[in-house]
């Protein structure tokens, strides 16, 4: 990009950004006269809070493995499934699609996560082989896809409210639900917390080095 | 249809100026993403401005784009509520049959002890935000496309609408439904009730919804 050599950020002029808005004030002005965001220069320990919701996100996500998300009782049998157990009968049962939507929803899409938000918080820290606008395209990803982990908690509900056909078949939540949505409400927490502009600060330091 | 681009037409760099504090501050407009900072050029309906930077859409303003916002959201109000309200799904297998409303399926974890949070916290993403978000957004807009003066404390009503936006998860919870369909579909017959199409109906209002906010247009509007 040619004209990015040119480009002046709203710190570099003295200024202050509302993040919210993108009202531009004079640094040291305390919350934006616009919409009445609090304005900082740079999120004021963005990558601690980052770090500390990422934490409590991959702490709640090994118990969502661990405990059942369903339990199904028929007039037969009842069974407890997990995450994985779950996907793994509907993959036995010929429901190929159905099994890779709840892997990819369930278990990659959440370690993706978890993977690409301490990828750039350690970027900002050490450095990146990705350029700032890669890792911009993969916050943005992050950012986007995070809420869509709800669906499996969402599938127990309605699971859990629709099956009750008393003796011939009934369903309810395990605890797993409780901890997977515990975790995917952290993990963009997480993301929330982090602050974008951190990426290209460290990119145009690079350049100007 | 593809909104037609321009290539970036708002950007003159701005040269380092040494009291910057002047009145033309409002005149510019930082990228919220990586802080560079352009002097704000409207550019025309449909067309959009975008940072060069880091290619975050900064204005993106529509014909018309406050009365299709109200009308969207009073169409969600409608929806959710009746949506609410009425079967869902519902189910038959060996002669039994139970339906189901969205109410249901948030409630669905109240009955199961320490699991019974996730109840509140499911009707909240499903119905009360974005029942929440689309009343905000006719409480600040109306005024705006009638021409009066802005709502007591629109400003704070439309950012706390914006920053609800990850937490509305209606249209989550609609494909929910299909995952849940597919995995009783052996297991029982599934009926559709109204409340089913009116919730995917919603998923398209949503995605309009967010097609035709420009939030710079409604700043602007706002500073009257």
């Amino acid at each position: 990009m040619e004209i990015a050599g040119t480009l002046r950020t709203v710190r570099e002029m003295g200024l202050v950004a509302c993040t919210s808005c993108t009202r531009v004030w004079p640094a040291g002005t305390d919350r934006c006269g616009r919409c009445g965001h609090r304005l900082h220069t740079r999120a004021p320990m963005a990558l601690q809070r980052v770090w500390a919701w990422w934490l409590v996100g991959v702490i709640a996500y090994v118990p969502a493995n661990l405990y059942p998300m369903l339990s199904t009782r028929t007039l037969i049998a009842s069974q407890e499934a997990t995450i994985i157990g779950g996907a793994v009968d509907l993959a036995r049962n010929g429901n190929w699609g159905i099994a890779l939507v709840i892997l990819t929803a369930s278990v990659a899409i959440p370690l993706g996560k978890f993977l690409a938000i301490a990828m750039l918080a350690l970027g900002v820290r050490h450095g990146s082989a990705l350029s700032g606008s890669r890792r911009q395209q993969l916050y943005q990803v992050v950012e986007y896809i995070g809420r869509w982990s709800m669906i499996d908690v969402f599938v127990v509900a309605i699971l859990a409210s629709l099956v009750q056909l008393g003796a011939v078949a009934s369903v309810s939540p395990g605890p797993a639900s409780l901890f997977f949505a515990l975790s995917v409400i952290f993990t963009m927490l997480s993301a929330q917390s982090f602050d974008s502009r951190l990426i290209w600060d460290a990119a145009r330091e690079g350049r100007r080095a | 249809m593809l909104v037609p681009m321009t290539p970036f037409d708002v950007p003159q760099p701005i040269p380092p100026a040494p009291n910057a504090a002047g009145p033309d501050l409002a005149a510019l407009i930082a990228c919220p993403r990586c802080d560079a900072v352009y002097r704000a050029v409207q550019p025309g309906p449909g067309e959009r401005a975008v940072c060069a930077c880091c290619k975050t859409v900064l204005i993106a303003p529509r014909r018309r784009a406050g009365q299709h916002l109200i009308a969207v959201a009073v169409a969600v109000v409608v929806l959710v509520v009746a949506a609410t309200l009425a079967p869902f799904l519902a189910i038959e297998a060996a002669g039994r049959r139970n339906a189901s409303s969205v109410l249901d399926a948030a409630l669905a974890f109240a009955a199961n002890g320490p699991v019974a949070i996730l109840a509140l916290a499911v009707a909240a993403l499903i119905v009360f935000i974005p029942v929440l978000r689309a009343l905000l957004v006719i409480y600040v807009l109306g005024p705006v496309v009638l021409d009066r003066p802005p709502a007591p404390h629109a400003a704070a009503a439309f950012r706390l609408s914006e920053d609800l936006r990850p937490w509305s998860m209606a249209e989550i919870f609609v494909i929910g439904c299909a995952v849940a369909l597919v995995k009783i579909a052996d297991l029982a017959q599934v009926h559709f009730g109204p409340a089913f199409w009116m919730f995917a109906a919603l998923v398209v209002l949503v995605v309009v919804q967010d097609g035709f906010m420009c939030r710079y247009s409604v700043w602007k509007s706002l500073e009257r």
